[in-house]
């Protein structure tokens, strides 16, 4: 024992290092490779999403011209699901799942390393069509179809030039590269326990991967295979979704949106992961309720298999068609209220330490929550045949998506900085990140509820003035500064810590998994002696031999 | 600075966990699953929805002996798979080439009846939503039969050059498992295509 911490890196010349990192398939840097990745990404569509802000402050604004609007919509939204988030949560999953559940590495390094390099490609690719997208036709440089790129503006006909190509064969790269990390999550998390860790002795944090593994697996594949068809469309010319041969356009939504619906649970369960390990940690308490928190993210995997067309109610269905995706999107609330107060039970009566992690994963519970109401609201068929693809619809999953995943992630990085570098983030800083983000925050997407309420279209490139849209506009607008300044703070509290932070020690959270176990950055090989555990807290076991868990669970 | 699983008192309890390459496996076939699910969908969908010809009556002909071969392939690989286990490696060399044999045969049977429908008929995969549908799920359960043939060659050459042994079977078995999911897989395509789409 204690063999790890003896200097391992020699010093090596910059270009070994990056042979190192280019050939490896070791889950750690593999992990830290998908982190950085994503949060440049994050960065990119985060200028985006700042133009379009400024191009929506006021009326009648000539800031962007509407070509250019399309474009970054469309590159935000793909870059922010497919090159942000789905790497981000990657990147911790492949980072955290071995060593909390004691194994050495993933289950298939090799596999894990070319799903990795997939993304990575895709995410270059769809970022090349900047450089090469106009074609031979001059006809746009960027996909500018939407996220959901609906059918038939992605035919050639409506999509002339390469711009539509690079979208679809870069979300084609990234999908198999996805779908290689669900095979390798679930093998992982299966085969790879270290003695002792049954299913019901896993941290929270194995088995929403697992869930989240296993959901990769059935709604990726159909994204996959509707963009083999939309290049087979565009390349070969087949007419799945070509209306001048009898093909169909609402066809693609369906398939669209088998994938898209899923894909948000595929971004929250592993987000369900932080906040659980992070709140029973902070709380000083025991998780409340695992067996009904590992129940309820089943069956909110199994459950979102089958709401798909709550995306589609504008679109017209008939009636027993609309009455069951209402029924079934409702149905979601009710595992999610389960986990909600799950999360609050275990905070009830602990000894709670607000610290940095600990207060986003606060917010994310109050923001998920308004978010996951206004789902329901949007789940109700009539109210969105009012409100469908309005700005309601946007602040409803932003309030999600940023309220709700990036707020996780930002946990997240509060609490496993230290265990991936050896150094503490800065708290105060943390502080300050967290209030200007969450002031940010309800200032851009709280209103922007109320423009939708109004009428205010979604995608929209400018507006009239005297519609009573240019106030809630202009305060959306002037939250994402406050957004902006907070993610800088948080860049230079990265940066900073990494070189000047406070060092961290194996465990500075006193902490119950086995991650905490071994150093901090962990070793190559990440625990020289193979844990055994007894119950879900194997740190508290060792940590107070006279009462260990086990004897209770 | 050190790992302090050690101090927990181990178990004695007896610690089995599934093989991974099985578990890959099964991973990978739901999400191959997946993908025909959404290719046969849109087949189903789309039958009878051409605006023009040909029909699939008027050209398709029901590809009864390499179903047949295909099928029985399933089989074959199976008995290969026996005798390895019981460590006869001259028996699973013979059963492994004769499945790789009877894959080739469906293989170039779709060959000819692709030749026959573009050179002779003119149907391709542009002429309408039938084409369309047609050549891009048989042709995605062709691709995925040259994948398993593919791998089928690599383990016969292993075989031939007496590499492939006992110890060896868990990891054929995983190969054929991908192959009992291709067999299975043309099940539901040759239901689909020549029989209800038919
Ligand atoms: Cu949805």
């Amino acid at each position: 024992m204690a063999s790890e911490a003896l200097p391992l890196t020699l010093h090596k010349g910059p270009l070994a290092v990056v042979y190192e990192w280019l050939g490896t398939a070791d889950h750690k840097k593999i992990g830290f490779m998908y982190i950085i990745y994503a949060l440049l990404f994050l960065v990119i569509m985060g200028i985006e999403a700042i133009l379009m802000r400024i191009q929506l402050a006021h009326a009648n604004s000539h800031f962007l011209s509407p070509q250019v609007f399309n474009r970054l919509f469309t590159m935000h939204g793909t870059t922010g699901v497919f090159f942000v988030a789905m790497p981000i949560l990657f990147g911790f999953g492949n980072y955290l799942v071995p060593l909390m559940i004691g194994a050495r590495d993933m289950a298939f390094p090799r596999l894990n390393a070319f799903g990795f390099w997939m993304t990575a490609f895709g995410g270059l690719l769809l970022y090349g069509s900047f450089f090469a997208g106009d074609g031979v036709l001059h006809a746009g440089i960027a996909p500018d179809v939407g996220w959901f790129a609906y059918a038939p503006l992605t035919a050639t006909a409506f999509s002339p030039g390469h711009s539509t190509d690079y979208w679809t064969l870069s979300l084609l790269l990234a999908g198999v590269g996805s779908i290689a990390g669900g095979v390798n999550f679930v093998a992982t998390i299966l085969c790879m326990r270290c003695p002792g860790m049954t299913l019901s002795k896993m941290p929270l944090l194995a088995w929403m991967n697992l869930v989240m593994g296993g959901l990769i697996l059935v709604t990726i594949s159909p994204l996959t295979a509707a963009q083999l068809m939309l290049v087979a469309d565009r390349y070969l010319g087949a007419h799945f979704f070509d209306t001048q041969a009898g093909g169909s356009v609402v066809m693609w939504m369906h398939f669209f949106w088998i994938f898209g619906h899923p894909e948000v649970y595929v971004l929250i369960i592993p987000c369900f992961a932080f906040v659980s390990e992070i709140i029973h940690v902070f709380s000083r308490k025991a998780m409340f309720g695992y067996p009904a928190m590992v129940a309820a993210t089943v069956s909110i995997g199994f459950v979102s298999l089958g709401v798909w067309a709550h995306h589609m109610f504008t679109f017209g269905m008939p009636s027993y068609g609309n009455a069951f995706f209402v029924l079934t999107t409702m149905v979601v609330a009710v595992p999610t209220g389960i986990k909600i107060f799950n999360w609050l039970a275990t905070m009830w009566g602990g000894k709670i330490r607000f610290a940095t992690p600990m207060i986003f994963a606060v917010g994310f519970l109050f923001q998920f929550l308004i978010g996951g109401l206004t789902g329901m609201m949007l789940a109700t068929a009539p109210f969105d045949w009012q409100l469908g693809n309005s700005y309601f619809v946007v602040a409803h999953f932003h309030y999600i998506i940023v309220g709700g995943i990036l707020f996780t992630i930002f946990a997240a990085f509060y609490y496993w900085f230290p265990k991936m570098t050896g150094r503490m983030l800065d708290e105060t800083l943390g502080k300050w990140h967290f209030w200007l983000f969450v002031i940010g925050f309800h200032l851009t997407f709280d209103f922007m509820h109320i423009p939708g309420l109004l009428g205010m279209p979604r995608r929209v490139y400018t507006y009239e003035a005297g519609r009573g849209w240019e106030t809630w506009n202009m305060i959306s607008s002037i939250g994402a500064i406050f957004q902006t300044v907070a993610i800088l703070i948080f860049v230079y509290n990265m940066i900073r810590s990494y070189f000047l932070g406070a060092p961290a020690g194996n465990d500075p959270w006193d902490a119950w998994t086995l991650e905490w176990a071994t150093t901090s950055p962990p070793p190559d090989y990440n625990f020289a002696v193979v844990p055994s555990v007894r119950s879900r807290r194997p740190l508290w076991d060792i940590k107070h031999p006279d009462d260990p868990d086990w004897k209770y669970e | 600075m050190s790992v302090r699983g050690e101090s927990i008192a181990v178990t004695d309890a007896p610690w089995h966990i599934p093989s991974r390459g099985r578990v890959g496996m099964y991973c990978l076939i739901v999400a191959e699953s997946a993908i025909f699910t959404i290719f046969v969908a849109a087949y189903v969908f789309y039958i009878g929805k051409s605006l023009s010809g040909p029909t699939p009556r008027e050209i398709l002909h029901v590809p009864i002996l390499s179903t047949i071969c295909l099928l029985s392939s399933s089989l074959t690989i199976h008995w290969a798979m026996a005798a390895l286990r019981k460590g006869k490696t001259v028996g699973f060399s013979v059963f492994w080439f004769i499945t790789f044999v009877l894959g080739a045969i469906f293989i170039g049977a779709t060959a000819r009846e692709w030749h026959h429908l573009i050179y002779q008929e003119g149907f391709t995969i542009q002429t309408n939503l039938f084409g369309s549908t047609y050549y891009a799920l048989v042709g995605l359960h062709a691709s995925h039969v040259i994948a398993g043939l593919i791998g089928l060659t690599i383990v016969m050459i292993l075989a031939l050059l007496g590499k492939v042994k006992r110890e060896h079977s868990e990891r054929c078995e995983v190969l054929a498992l991908y192959w009992h999911f291709v067999d299975a897989v043309w099940v539901i395509v040759f239901t689909t295509v020549y029989i209800v789409g038919r």
